[in-house]
């Protein structure tokens, strides 16, 4: 998995929203790279120039006068700009769009895709898989504070609010792993809230997609069904959701094709064995404070435990 | 010759009389009857000076924990305590109190009468500031400092998502801190509208004065806001209201859209006063009067106006509709305009003038290029889409500490080292100064401009930690560095000053060669300011009327001080001021004890109520009664020789 090398940067848009903004970053940096060089300029010609004669201070006054009319025209080039990007930034394409849905908590993402009927309906969570060259039109809410959703090389944030819908759009123009974190202070664990956006040709995507509309794999190995009892029998399902068992509680994330996303623990650890066991075992020394208690889980029941939720594919 | 002596010889006045009507009450219960503005200046600049040492310790402690990704030196609960300290500590406990401080030392100085228009509020005010900040500290030292952020956010910050009383305690800090700002501005506008010297008209106002009279203006509209929200805050955490739980209808948003329309202008409470410092420092060092004073008037004016106007753009993100945060765009990028009118004129003040290099005016050059950055990133920001990338970064933590310490600190700190000698008699050793200044400089932006990069790439603000895998790590320890080469900078600073004060060279009575009265008096002043207010016939009158007129027919055996009228200065009457009292303290003990009991039972706000009764009955108690020559002769004959 290609972690970072840019993978959550204003500077390297892989869409036409962050490349929209982009563009105008690149204005405003160059008018105030200009600006502050004549300014600070001007400062230290005014201190080291060679002082005296006469002072003609209508002149300077005038000079003064004409920096501030300079100033006024290029702040107005600037607004109209920025005016012209805001425009086109918030303008949602009409056709071929596809809806997601994310819903905050305290500290992970819950996403759904909506498009489908509703007994498929797609539930995973802190991974977002979009089709390259489809806009995408988010509708965003929050289960308790308010959140904000940035993926940086897509688009800009916006905030999630307890008991109302904001609504953002961006599409990816290639093929690519962003990461995205939440960027409104939360809590404790506002700082591991991250999550990826996975951007597919369509049909790769469409066999994602196939595949999260399915029911949760049924074990095919003693251990594995071994593993599946401890869940169901455990505390875990006090809190998620394996679709086709009988777990079905949404405090906790989606765990249905657990196996097939490439991080857990909210982008903070990758998905391998270890990192796993780690976290069921105690969440709490991995991201203090977070919503998932340390479960007590026998060791001879922790392997097929492991097992069980790493062939959830 | 000094001043003095040439003064008293030109006026009639007693001085032995003037020294004891205004001398401070002596001793351990003095130190708590004390009245006199300079006095109470001096308290609130200590002050806010150890809470800055304080908030500083917070930086360098965050500076630490992020050095590295994963560190593990602090836990997100102690993390995010000392974030919100740190934001709290500077924005209410520092940076306002400070400049209150270096008005309430310097504006009656400069505007030539003996004390702020009320003496006792003044004191009282500065209790509430003082009990404000250590109820805040006694908080985080016990383990239940806030952790909501500065701004703090409901829900995040309600009786749902943050029980205990971290926020409560908060919350009351924001009464404390925003009252005696309150207090602060209501004597100061008092003072400079009624108190100036005879002839100070409005066109020779001093730019200082100015500055602290447009902020006394912002701090009444912008800090009943926060008090109401703040208050609004304690009610939902503590009595079960819903302002703002959206459960129940209330909104999130309306905490929001109160907390930035004081939250904004509060920026700018911080940075009028230090333009009005940066005039005085540019004029005295280029040696020639200011340029374009009236414009800088007009731009300070306008920027306290539309300073109003700009709080939506730190909600840009929240989802509101695109035409209304277009007009606050806009609003953002005009007040750039004021801002730049200015630098032009300061400019072109050392342009035209005959600059001297003194560490003053090197802070203001230093403030040049720091703000200028700050002021710039401001435009990128004031976009609606370019902020939607940079909100909540490390580009918005670099772009404020550009503006407030660069456009805020240094001025101070300048203007600290120029008007130290005034208030201490003492020089600051320019070989310190000069390594404090560079160290300071060069620290700072060694900190803060990783951290426009670092945002860029993604870094969000408010994080305990990161990834090792984000590649953060690099400028993260370089801004760690930075930082403590800022601090090393900042204690140089304050042990030039502390040593300076006890052995400094002696200052003499205008040391830099300034235009303005409060030099005209000795250095430091004697508790009455002026052995003789002067008439001011001039906007610098200390270089082109150095022997002025003097007021007389004040009566010097009791706090008589002058009133003239708004406009032009002409002598209205006399006017006696309130000599040391014990009540001022009592009243804000009384009243720390109700704000204290309301964190935990709001039957308290009425127990405190009626406790302040007392105090309050004391202050009010009539004691000096009118003396029969003075009715004769019609208590308003106060006049100009």
């Amino acid at each position: 998995m290609k972690w970072f090398a840019g993978a959550q940067s204003v500077l390297d848009p892989a869409g036409p929203q962050a490349g929209r903004i982009h563009g105008l970053f690149e204005v405003f940096l160059w008018v105030a790279i200009i600006v502050w060089v004549l300014t600070v300029g001007a400062m230290l010609i005014a201190f080291w120039k060679k002082h005296g004669g006469e002072r003609h201070d209508d002149t300077t006054k005038r000079v003064v006068t004409a920096c501030g009319v300079i100033t006024v025209a290029v702040l107005l080039a600037l607004l109209v700009a920025s005016a012209v990007t805001g425009s086109a930034f918030a303008t949602v394409p009409s056709n071929n769009v596809m809806n997601i849905e994310i819903r905050g908590h305290q500290w992970w993402w819950e996403v759904h895709y909506p498009d489908y009927i509703p007994h498929e309906r797609v539930t995973t969570a802190n991974e977002i898989h979009i089709p390259v060259g489809r806009p995408v039109r988010f509708k965003l809410t929050s289960d308790d504070v308010i959140h904000s959703f940035w993926a940086p090389n897509l688009s800009g944030k916006l905030d999630l609010f307890p008991n109302r819908v904001n609504e953002a759009w961006f599409e990816a123009d290639r093929p690519g792993m962003w990461r995205g974190q939440c960027a409104e202070f939360c809590g404790l664990q506002h700082a591991n809230m991250a999550f990826w956006v996975i951007a597919e040709p369509p049909d790769k995507f469409n066999e994602w997609i196939e595949n999260q509309r399915k029911p949760g794999v049924m074990p095919s190995t003693p251990d594995q069904a071994h593993g599946q009892e401890v869940f169901l029998n455990g505390p875990c399902v006090v809190c998620h959701t394996i679709r086709g068992t009988n777990a079905l509680a949404s405090v906790g994330p989606d765990l249905t094709h657990l196996a097939s996303r490439h991080t857990i623990a909210a982008g903070t650890l990758a998905l391998d064995r270890g990192n796993l066991a780690g976290w069921v075992t105690d969440a709490q020394r991995i991201k203090p404070g977070n919503r998932m208690p340390p479960v007590n889980v026998p060791s001879k029941d922790l392997e097929p435990l492991l097992a069980y939720l790493e062939s959830l594919k | 010759m000094t001043p003095t002596q040439e003064a008293v010889e030109r006026g009639t006045v007693d001085l032995s009389a003037l020294d004891r009507s205004w001398a401070p009450p002596q001793g351990l219960l003095g130190w708590f009857r004390q009245v006199n503005h300079q006095n109470i200046g001096k308290r609130y600049i200590v002050t806010a000076f150890i809470f800055f040492i304080l908030g500083g310790i917070e930086a360098l402690l965050m500076r630490l924990q992020l050095a590295q990704p994963q560190n593990r030196l602090l836990n997100p609960d102690l993390y995010n305590q000392i974030f919100t300290t740190h934001g709290s500590t500077m924005m209410f406990l520092f940076a306002v109190p400070v400049m209150e401080g270096m008005g309430v030392y310097l504006v009656p100085m400069m505007v030539g009468t003996r004390n702020v228009a009320f003496p006792r509020l003044n004191a009282f005010g500065y209790y509430m500031y003082l009990f404000g900040g250590l109820f805040l500290y006694a908080g985080v030292f016990l383990h239940i400092g806030p952790d909501a952020g500065w701004f703090a956010y409901t829900p995040l910050s309600g009786p749902l998502y943050d029980p205990g009383k971290r926020t409560d305690f908060w919350a009351q800090m924001i009464t404390f801190t925003e009252m005696s700002a309150l207090v602060v501005a209501v004597e100061l506008i008092v003072t400079i509208m009624k108190m100036r010297a005879p002839g100070m008209s409005l066109n020779r106002i001093p730019m200082f004065v100015w500055a602290m009279f447009i902020q006394s203006f912002m701090v009444m509209f912008a800090m009943p806001a926060v008090m109401a929200c703040s208050g609004m805050l304690l009610f939902d955490r503590s009595v079960g209201t819903h302002f703002f739980n959206p459960a129940e209808g209330g909104d999130p948003m309306l905490w929001q859209h109160i907390f930035w329309f004081f939250g904004h202008p509060e920026v700018y409470i911080i940075f009028v006063p230090a333009l009005g410092m940066i005039s005085h420092i540019v004029e005295t060092f280029s040696r020639r009067p200011i340029l374009g004073y009236t414009a800088l008037v007009l731009s300070q004016i306008a920027t306290g106006f539309i300073g109003f106007g700009l709080w939506v753009h730190h909600m840009f993100a929240t989802g509101l509709p695109q035409l209304g945060e277009s007009f606050f765009t806009a609003a953002s990028m005009m007040i750039a305009i004021p801002t730049g009118v200015q630098i032009f004129c300061w400019i072109a003040t050392i342009w035209t003038g005959r600059p001297t290099l003194k560490i003053p005016l090197l802070y203001i050059a230093g403030f040049i290029a720091i703000f200028v950055i700050g002021g710039l990133s401001g435009v990128m920001i004031a976009s609606v889409p370019l902020d939607l990338q940079v909100h909540d970064t490390f580009f918005i933590v670099a772009h404020f500490h550009y503006v407030l310490i660069g456009g805020a600190v240094f001025p101070l700190l300048g203007g600290i080292y120029f008007w130290f000698p005034k208030m201490t008699g003492r020089m600051m050793n320019d070989a310190v100064g000069t390594l404090s200044f560079w160290l300071t400089f060069i620290g700072f932006n060694i900190t803060f401009f990783p951290m426009h990069i670092l945002g860029l790439h993604g870094m969000p603000r408010r994080v305990y930690t990161y990834l090792p895998q984000t590649g953060w790590g690099d400028l993260n320890l370089l801004a760690t560095c930075g930082a403590f080469i800022l601090a090393i900078g900042f204690i140089v600073f304050v042990l030039n000053a502390l040593s300076a004060s006890q052995n400094g060279p002696a200052a003499g009575s205008n040391p830099w060669g300034s235009s303005n009265i409060e030099w005209s008096t000795p250095s430091p002043p004697p508790h009455y300011n002026f052995a003789n207010i002067p008439v001011i016939r001039g906007r610098e009158p200390m270089w082109t009327d150095p022997e002025p007129p003097v007021v007389t027919g004040l009566d010097d055996s009791r706090r008589e001080v002058l009133v003239t009228n708004t406009l032009d200065a002409e002598p209205e009457h006399r006017y006696i001021l309130p000599g040391p009292t014990i009540w001022p303290f009592l009243l804000a003990v009384t009243t720390t004890i109700g704000f204290i009991g309301t964190v935990f039972q709001m039957w308290w706000g009425v127990w405190g109520a009626a406790l302040s009764f007392i105090p309050l009955v004391g202050w009010f108690w009539p004691r000096e009664r009118p003396r029969p020559d003075l009715l004769e002769s019609g208590c308003g004959s106060g006049g100009i020789e």
